[in-house]
């Protein structure tokens, strides 16, 4: 409690400034020349006013210019545009290039942290980054290591520099930060590693920490307050981030926070998802796990819990709940309503009340999804709000050293970390998807501090009786909660999706291509094969009157790991093996940036 | 190329060049020479996997299939295969020494230059690899020869007491 009353006086005497500050990124945010954060804009929805490529003419894009990146692993997340500048960045050793696009990309400026490689082995899947932050003058990056450094935007200096964790016990980072205000907020990787999952401000200014939330432990730890922060519109009662947990599992109880953020100025609220609970086998660790697979609504200001809603209780198949949270004002049942909605790894695409956290909508977005018949959606049930798990495929109910065979989706979700986008012109969110099932074995494993904490076998393969294929690039409607389109992906779709005004939509495939497809009805209208598989998010700006589109290849994360050898299905008995498509024979690593424009 | 066939290959060069000890060594890592209350060794006394007419895996090709997936499959990919990350070790557990193996693993290792970030973690202090290195390793041996092709073993053999009895004493209770 101290440390939240000396922050609160810093926030009091940094106010008019960082009102400032925040009012300069909004005006930057809304020109749609330039894209200045990862997620484009603070409701995440990856939506461009740009009009210049529509669907009319994308079909005659064309490479513009391209830039190697230097670096081979897995490329997550975008290069971003503010002015003149392009800034790119790089999965570690997290290189930052200041490019000129005045002068065909030269390089203005590079930034090569140094980090202890050690830092390697503890990232599960690759060691991806998805990319730096523009605000206040600043570049902000948020390394492996878990340093969080503020860069000149000028001259690449740095500024100040903090550790956020401790990758000796497992603590890593992934993500990119969100800027609000006066404060830049970061989240932690390591649920594989026992990690306790938090999110932290700080002060833009210095790099002081205004105030950190973890996403369990005592109330004083997770900032939740038991009556007035509330659970499908109950309050959650004193301590709820220890109620659900036995003994102090809690300490290393997962629930990182590794996703994308959204943030509402008005309701002056921020957004995201908590990650599964530390480790895959259910049975050691009783209880609802409060809160992993959670959606947290927090004052930015104070970083209290306003609402939360847990999507998955006691997780038993890692359907971690870190996707992002898209913002929108739509009309549903005759109402004006300030909505969210999230595309979970769970398979199930829900749509809240922003506001009050209020649920209106969950339903599956993938067919293929059979873990659970639905969620609850009765405010009266004993159950409300839980989804029914189907025991056949419940991997707590089959037990330890048990093989639960057939489950949909896979570990990796129905979808991942690649962000959705939303155009309100078509009122339809467009989501880039894996269609792929496993069996989940769980068994009991030992903790120690930096060590993996996995405790359960999986075999994955492409969802059975459908196209063979392992994704889908769906439409989704989410007021109603049903799929306009749905285009059919050899591979997951492991690339950030893109709308724009010009009623086109673009996305990446694991195989390399960028695709533009019409937003209304799905219909290719051009591809194009990059150097490598696309698992980074499909960006857009203009600069000198033409509009540009541009996405990072260079295949790996997640995706490189499990589907390189391409994946088999174990009841298809032994003639089938290696019948399905190996990523490795359409692409390698290799990073490359690549921006497309009409031609002259 | 099965196993049979690799086995009679080397079993011919070794015998006509006898001071060729890699090629003869590399068959004797294979073979099972002696077992030992449901483990199976090699004449030298490697861990090795045995496979019965029936297509019965040993317990500890088995176990290492379970712990294989979940404590080196996020790096190295599906059944050994390897990954954008990562080597594939069915090969690693061919190409390299038992004893060199068991090192790596414990102590890790590092690869890292300009064109290379590849670091191998010290597992030496976590039971949950530690107490499955044979496991592990017989299964990596046998997906390395193809004896045990990829998917889970269909058939296997039970648990011996005295594995039993040397995991929890591993594990500590």
């Amino acid at each position: 409690m101290t440390r939240l009353l000396l922050l609160t006086t810093a926030f009091t005497l940094g106010g008019a400034m960082a009102a400032q500050a925040n009012a300069d990124l909004q005006t930057l945010m809304d020109d749609p020349n330039q894209w200045v954060i990862q997620t484009g804009d603070y409701a995440n929805q990856r939506y461009s006013d740009l009009e210049q490529i529509n669907k009319d003419n994308v079909g005659s894009l064309q490479v513009a210019w391209s830039f190697s990146t230097g670096v081979l692993r897995g490329h997550e997340g975008s290069p971003l545009v503010v002015g003149d500048v392009m800034y790119v960045h790089t999965p570690f050793p997290n290189i930052v290039y200041a490019l000129d696009l005045n002068n065909d990309g030269k390089v203005l400026w590079k930034y090569e942290p140094k980090q202890d490689p050690s830092v390697i082995p503890v990232m599960c899947c690759d060691t991806v980054n998805r990319g730096v932050a523009y605000a206040d003058g600043k570049i902000f990056l948020h390394q492996a290591d878990t340093t969080l450094v503020a860069l000149d935007a000028k001259t690449g200096a740095v500024v100040w520099s903090v550790k956020n964790g401790d990758p000796s016990k497992g603590e890593t980072n992934t993500a990119t930060v969100m800027p609000v205000k006066d404060k830049v907020i970061v989240g932690i990787s390591g649920g594989e590693f026992g990690v306790r999952g938090s999110v932290t401000a700080y002060n833009t200014a210095d790099g002081s920490v205004a105030w950190r939330a973890y996403s369990m432990g005592p109330d004083s730890d997770t900032l939740m307050d038991g009556e007035n922060t509330t659970h499908l519109g109950k309050p959650v009662g004193a301590d709820s981030g220890l109620a659900t947990w036995e003994g102090d599992q809690w300490q290393i109880g997962g629930g990182t926070t590794w996703g994308w953020y959204s943030y509402d100025p008005d309701l002056n609220l921020m957004y995201y998802g908590t990650g599964n609970p530390s480790t895959w086998n259910p049975s050691q660790r009783p209880g609802d796990n409060a809160w992993s697979m959670t959606i947290f609504a927090r004052d930015v200001d104070t970083g209290m819990a306003k609402w939360v809603y847990q999507m998955t209780p006691h997780d038993e198949w890692d359907f971690d709940g870190i996707n992002e949270m898209i913002l929108t004002d739509q009309n549903i049942g005759g109402a004006d309503r300030k909505l969210l909605t999230h595309f979970d790894r769970n398979g199930l695409g829900y749509t809240l009340d922003r506001e009050t956290g209020e649920l209106l909508v969950a339903e599956k977005f993938d067919p293929a999804v059979n873990w659970t018949t639905g969620v609850d959606m009765d405010p009266n049930s004993a159950t409300y709000g839980r989804p029914a798990v189907v025991a056949q495929y419940s991997t707590e109910q089959n037990g330890e050293d048990v093989n639960s065979t057939g489950i949909c989706p896979a570990a990796l979700g129905s979808k991942d970390q690649q962000p959705a986008a939303y155009s309100p012109k078509t009122e339809l969110f467009y989501v880039p998807t894996n269609h792929v099932c496993m069996d989940y074995e769980p068994f009991r494993v030992s903790y120690t501090a930096g060590q993996p904490y996995v405790g359960a076998t999986l075999s994955m393969y492409p969802a059975p009786d459908s196209h063979g294929g392992m994704g889908n690039f769906i439409a989704w409607d989410g007021k109603e909660g049903s799929i306009k389109w749905s285009l059919p992906e050899q591979f997951s779709v492991w690339s950030g999706a893109l709308a724009t005004a010009g009623d086109v939509v673009f996305y990446g495939t694991l195989e390399g291509y960028l695709k533009a497809v019409d937003a209304n009805t799905g219909e290719e209208l051009y591809k194009f094969k990059t150097p490598s598989g696309i698992i980074g998010n499909v960006m857009t700006y203009s600069n000198g009157g033409k509009q540009y589109v541009a996405v990072l290849s260079g295949v790996g994360g997640w995706a490189g790991i499990g589907l390189a050898a391409g994946l088999t299905n174990p009841t298809d008995g032994l003639g089938a093996v290696g019948g399905y498509a190996a990523l490795s024979d359409y692409t390698a690593l290799g990073g490359t940036l690549t921006v497309f424009t009409l031609p002259n | 190329m099965s196993m049979t066939g690799k086995l009679t290959t080397m079993a011919a060069v070794g015998f006509v060049m006898i001071a060729a000890p890699v090629t003869a060594q590399e068959a004797d890592n294979i073979t099972v020479g002696y077992e030992e209350e449901g483990r199976y060794y090699t004449e030298d006394g490697v861990p090795t996997y045995n496979i019965t007419a029936e297509g019965e895996v040993d317990w500890l090709t088995y176990s290492g299939f379970r712990r294989y997936h979940s404590e080196c499959h996020v790096c190295h990919g599906p059944e050994g295969e390897g990954s954008s990350y990562a080597p594939a070790l069915k090969k690693s557990a061919l190409d390299m020494d038992y004893y060199d193996f068991v090192d790596v693993v414990v102590n890790g290792r590092q690869k890292v230059s300009a064109a290379e970030n590849s670091v191998m973690p010290a597992f030496g202090t976590n039971v949950n690899v530690m107490c499955y290195l044979d496991d592990i390793y017989t299964y990596l041996k046998a997906r390395g020869t193809d004896a045990v092709p990829r998917g889970r073993p269909p058939k296997k053999e039970a648990k011996s007491d005295a594995i039993r009895v040397a995991e929890e004493a591993c594990l500590g209770g």
